[in-house]
């Protein structure tokens, strides 16, 4: 984890809450919009800057705390900016049952860093995943939002590699 | 003229995960070289997952399977004149008499792999909104009695009598109510509310509706987990079809009954599938478990009376209404009425789909169907019904799947996800992780789930390690003892399902000796 990198928020807070409105406006009146409103927020910028928090807040009539709360409750949801590629190792038995471990082993090995964690050159965060519902072809991985399954570490580095990830 | 060629590549997360999106791109390609002219469909998966993809060619013996089929095959393919159905290695033969699909009892997925899934015409084609046409024509009251007849209980793991669920939103007065479909199908080892999504989204689009007549409802929600964008997208396209052509909307199929419906979109929780958790994140907070009473048909959704039911549930609806209670019900053994659509998962040759009638048994489902272990060793333990659901020694492999035969072995049957092990897993290893994913997981409501979990972990950890084995192994059992009374919901309370079972039937893996008794029932 030593060798792993916090990716600095770049996107300008004028944006970020620019972004915010236009999803507020996007799904206003809809009862219990939270959710796709942050959906439509990360989508947008890749992460939910905090700085979106206050306007979201206000504009629900919510507390600070309460949006902060629904954010940090959700795995899929992140405040900090993720790497270019986000892979996703699924962890969950039926995985483990075909070798998942020995594959997160890797994946570990190959970014240097853990889950939950963005390789030293900024590139790629690796997360954990709990099924993509590929189990009869397990071991399954998400790459930026696409499966991919029967997956084996020569498989994988294929795939990053075709993604222009150094190794 | 030549006759087009119609070509049939999946276009499941499960065929779209092993490169069926290149594998159309090259057949395209390949025809265009060789000018022939050929239309290629892109349907949903068989389940026959180690196929996939599989590629189907409509011929005059109908249609012939060739899988799994990768770039480099489709060459070869073409020169095999497989487009008239020539012999190559990859072929199966005509599909539908491959002998995993043939011996299935398809009801729920009887369409599913068959058809363009957001093609209108083909669902109609094949008996598709028959069941919502006749639910026109009934009463609410007499819906309701038809669902509880044909003895569908709920298929996301509660087995809770769908008709029973129904009866008591429609009897509860209220100037609003939902239908809210649990689609976050978060357990390993399932994936039938995925393929049923991505490959036949009318069918529960009909199902919802249906349910909404039934109980007076007018908008549904459809909660997808995150992790399945490619249903989601499915759903959406789906229901904008049909709002296009009126079979949702203000005047569905021009009774004047309303009923419409919405995608909402998981963020990654498993606690989720959680129905009380599900309305929750459905009002935009966190997914944490209400207690019960009230229960959901009757304070659910912002309040109101909510039928809460999973996918299958849902998407058994239409052939119930279309069929008649009784040919349901004609279907499998005891008080589980039906089929189940059974998901064979982690190490099998053969892993896929496999829809029959209650009352088959593991034995049959890991060696006649999936054809034993993937890595050609010996299987040790499966796992059946998810994270939660116990790990089955071979001993318990004749037990009929039905919901009561699995209650009286500490197991449940869930959501029909079985995942198979072979001999080189570590059972206090997977009992560890169940508990590690219970703490993971855990909304964090009550006690016994929130720190239980945690200290389940560190109490496997010295037993794993030798430390004191004998009285951990005792505060381990104690542990689970206070999770399964004590927990809010089935995360914490079944948690101990899978860890006890680990414990009680592999005792060796905990560094214990087998006494006589441990691997029986």
């Amino acid at each position: 984890m030593t060798s792993s990198s916090t990716l600095p928020d770049t996107v300008p807070e004028t944006t970020a809450q620019q972004v915010a409105r236009q999803a507020l406006a996007r799904y206003e009146g809809q009862p219990g919009n939270l959710l796709p409103i942050l959906h439509a927020i990360q989508h947008a910028l890749g992460h939910i800057p905090d700085s979106t928090v206050p306007v979201l807040a206000q504009a629900l009539q919510l507390s600070r705390a309460e949006i902060h709360g629904v954010i940090s409750f959700y795995a899929h949801f992140r405040s900090q900016p993720a790497g270019r590629v986000v892979l996703e190792v699924c962890r969950a038995e039926s995985c483990q049952a075909m070798g998942g471990e020995r594959l997160a082993e890797h994946a570990r090995q190959k970014l240097g860093c853990d889950f939950h964690a963005t390789s030293a050159d900024g590139q790629v965060t690796l997360e954990p995943v709990y099924c993509l519902g590929l189990c009869a072809q397990s071991p399954a991985v998400m790459i930026n939002g696409q499966p991919h399954a029967r997956m084996t570490p020569e498989k994988l580095d294929r795939l990053l590699a075709a993604q222009e990830v150094q190794a | 003229m030549t006759q087009l060629i119609t070509v049939f590549v999946p276009r499941d997360s499960a065929a779209l995960a092993v490169g069926a999106d290149d594998v159309a791109r090259a057949i395209q390609q390949e025809a265009g070289r060789r000018g022939l002219d050929i239309v290629i469909v892109r349907n949903g998966s068989r389940g026959l997952l180690w196929l996939e993809p599989l590629v189907e060619i409509a011929t005059g013996q109908g249609r012939i399977a060739y899988g799994p089929v990768s770039v480099e095959d489709i060459p070869g393919l073409f020169d095999a004149d497989w487009l008239h159905g020539g012999a190559h290695p990859l072929g199966h033969g005509p599909t539908d008499t491959i002998p995993y699909l043939a011996r299935q009892q398809r009801l729920t997925f009887a369409r599913v792999g068959i058809t363009d899934p957001l093609s209108l015409s083909d669902y109609q084609a094949l008996g598709g909104f028959e069941g919502l046409k006749k639910a026109l024509a009934m009463t609410p009251a007499a819906i309701v009695e038809e669902v509880t007849q044909s003895g569908l209980r709920g298929r996301g793991g509660a087995a809770f009598p769908t008709g029973i669920k129904w009866k008591t939103v429609l009897n509860t007065v209220a100037d609003q109510k939902y239908i809210v479909c649990n689609a976050d199908e978060g357990d390993s080892g399932t994936f039938s509310d995925r393929m049923l999504m991505e490959g036949d989204p009318y069918m529960l689009i009909e199902g919802m509706t249906i349910a909404g007549l039934a109980v007076g409802a007018s908008k549904g929600y459809i909660y997808v987990r995150s992790e399945y964008p490619h249903a989601a997208a499915t759903l959406e396209s789906a229901i904008g079809n049909a709002r296009a052509v009126g079979w949702l909307g203000h005047d569905i199929g021009g009774s004047g009954h309303m009923f419409d419906l919405e995608v909402r979109l998981g963020a990654g929780a498993y606690i989720c599938g959680e129905e009380t958790s599900l309305l929750e994140s459905l009002e935009g907070k966190r997914g944490q478990v209400r207690a019960k009473p009230p229960l959901p048909a009757i304070s659910g959704l912002f309040g109101k009376p909510t039928v809460i039911n999973n996918v299958i549930s849902l998407a058994s609806v239409p052939v119930i209404l279309a069929k008649g209670a009784a040919h349901y019900r004609d279907f499998g053994m005891g008080r589980s009425r039906g089929t189940l659509p059974f998901q064979l998962a982690g190490n099998l040759k053969h892993g896929g789909l496999v829809e029959l009638a209650f009352g088959t048994t593991l034995r049959e489902l890991l060696y006649d169907y999936g054809g034993g272990s993937a890595s050609g060793r010996p299987l040790k333990a499966v796992q059946v019904g998810g994270p939660l659901g116990a790990y089955l020694p071979e001993s318990q492999w004749d037990v009929p799947l039905d919901y009561e035969a699995y209650i009286g072995i500490s197991a449940m049957l869930g959501h029909g996800g079985l995942v198979a092990f072979d001999d080189t897993a570590d059972l206090s290893r997977l009992a560890r992780y169940a508990m590690e994913f219970c703490a993971i997981e855990s909304c964090g409501k009550c006690t016994p789930c929130r720190i239980g979990s945690t200290r389940g972990v560190e109490v496997i950890d010295n037993i794993r390690d030798g430390r004191q084995r004998e009285q951990n192994i005792h505060l381990l059992r104690d542990l689970c003892d206070t999770m399964l009374a004590g927990s809010l919901c089935a995360l914490g309370g079944m948690t101990p399902y899978p860890v006890l079972s680990a414990l009680e039937h592999f005792p060796e893996d905990f560094g214990q000796a087998r006494s006589s008794s441990a691997s029986a029932n």
